[in-house]
């Protein structure tokens, strides 16, 4: 997956999916990644009326959403019994589905589709447990290469914090209880989120995300949002 | 986890069959099964599609005919890393006889079938180590497709191949199908050290053959079940 997101040819990031061709596809797709109270739907909401209000239609998705197997996948993980190539391939069959579903048929209407996580969350998880690396970005070479991927950085502790004041416990695989040793779980979401976190840094230069510093307003964030956006995409 | 290329150190053995649809492998590593358990050998079997956590979404795709070749392969192949994450692993690391109806061949064969990217394909059960042994049940498609039919008079959508779009008629459509996935075992027959087993055979004898390639292959002796003390012995 050398791919890199931004470029103006759409691409698949490796043998794509047979039946679809890509040049019909004139839409644009932007995804937003970033641990769970990063304001990822907040902004989502927010990028969404701001294409409106330029007269953009927009359309949706995220992990575990696909008509296909979103609520099982959701059911499987409150189960907690899920091992880490499992656990890829399950997403990815959420994602190849949303993909011929969703996202093809908005892109091919000159939709913008504005994506809550993509491919990276995934990866990001897979290789904190283990995976290898070129393994898992080959499962997801069905992929679209996206036009942008905005990544919002959240320190962990800040995260923590969030997380606690709106929903008062911390969620099992956001907090890497599948992996935890030491510490209580507390000590367990904070490590598990900086290794996710350092990961992601790590593939940004690569794959060309851009960070956005998620430790501010929300207004604030949406106007650089807005403002990368601009400046990165050539909005049909 | 990593992925692992070939054959490992753990103490176990896997055994997997192939073959088309009606030409007798379940049946086969079914009496396998019995034989092995009733002689006391730690054994265990798995099938195709069968993880708890994920044959039932795959069932209501079929039933609702949800699933592209893309998420075909995708949801088997989920189905497949559960089993082989939280059995056949462990149970290999605990010096079990694993014993697989299907393997990774049968994707390789259906879903390259189905139009997917056979690289693709292969790329994503690159996880999964080499069996030590692997029969495949080899029978003309005439022969298979005459007891497949004759068992489930319904084929069922994916089952026939309809879509893929070779033919209307269900029977035809489930012809064409069966014969090009019988072509890709036939070359993969050449590339993977797979045992040949003549299924037109009468059963009796093709079991015997199994066996004595198990008798052959392993020191079953190191199978063994332990004595595991029954509730309220001393």
């Amino acid at each position: 997956m050398t791919a890199t997101a931004g470029v103006t040819q759409r691409a698949y990031f490796g043998a794509g999916i047979p039946e679809i061709n890509l040049s019909s596809l004139r839409g644009r797709l932007i995804v937003i990644e970033g641990p769970d109270s990063a304001g990822r739907s907040t902004q989502i909401r927010l990028l969404r009326d701001w294409l409106e209000r330029r007269g953009y239609a927009s359309a949706q998705t995220g992990l575990k959403r696909s008509r296909l197997v979103g609520k099982k996948l959701q059911d499987v993980m409150q189960g907690y019994s899920l091992g880490p190539l499992t656990f890829s391939l399950y997403y990815a069959t959420d994602l190849a589905d949303q993909i011929e579903n969703v996202i093809v048929p908005a892109l091919a209407a000159d939709f913008i589709v504005l994506a809550d996580r993509y491919v990276y969350t995934p990866i990001a998880r897979d290789v904190v447990r283990g995976v290898d690396v070129r393994w898992i970005e080959g499962v997801f070479g069905f992929a679209i290469v996206p036009d942008v991927v905005l990544y919002l950085d959240v320190k962990p502790e800040v995260l923590a914090e969030r997380v606690l004041g709106n929903l008062h416990y911390l969620d099992y695989w956001e907090s890497g209880m599948d992996i935890h040793r030491d510490g209580d779980m507390y000590a367990s979401f904070i490590s598990y989120q900086n290794l996710i976190r350092e990961q992601f840094l790590a593939m940004a230069p690569t794959k060309g995300f851009h960070i956005i510093d998620g430790d501010r307003d929300a207004e604030e964030v949406a106007r650089e949002l807005q403002k990368t956006v601009e400046s990165t995409i050539d909005l049909p | 986890m990593s992925i692992q290329d070939g054959k490992t150190t753990m103490p176990g053995k896997l055994i997997t069959v192939e073959g088309l649809d009606g030409s007798g492998k379940s049946t086969q590593i079914g009496l396998v099964k019995r034989w092995l358990e009733l002689e006391g050998y730690k054994v265990f079997f798995t099938e195709w599609n069968s993880s708890p956590l994920v044959e039932s979404a795959t069932k209501a795709a079929k039933k609702r005919q949800m699933l592209s070749p893309t998420t075909f392969a995708l949801i088997h192949g989920t189905d497949f890393a559960d089993r082989y994450e939280r059995q056949i692993v462990p149970l290999l690391h605990a010096g079990y006889i694993v014993l697989s109806d299907r393997y990774v061949y049968t994707a390789y064969a259906r879903d390259t079938v189905r139009g997917c990217d056979p690289v693709w394909i292969r790329h994503i059960y690159r996880f999964a180590r080499q069996p030590d042994l692997t029969l495949w049940f080899r029978v003309p498609v005439d022969v298979s497709l005459a007891r497949a039919v004759g068992r489930r008079p319904n084929l069922n959508y994916y089952e026939a191949g309809m879509d893929l779009g070779f033919s209307t008629d269900r029977m035809e459509s489930y012809r064409v199908f069966q014969t090009k996935i019988h072509e890709t075992y036939e070359r993969m027959s050449h590339e993977f050290p797979f045992h040949i087993i003549d299924a037109t055979r009468p059963a009796g004898e093709q079991q015997q053959e199994f066996r004595d390639l198990i008798r052959d292959q392993l020191d079953l002796s190191q199978y063994i079940r332990p004595h595991v003390p029954t509730e309220g012995s001393p």
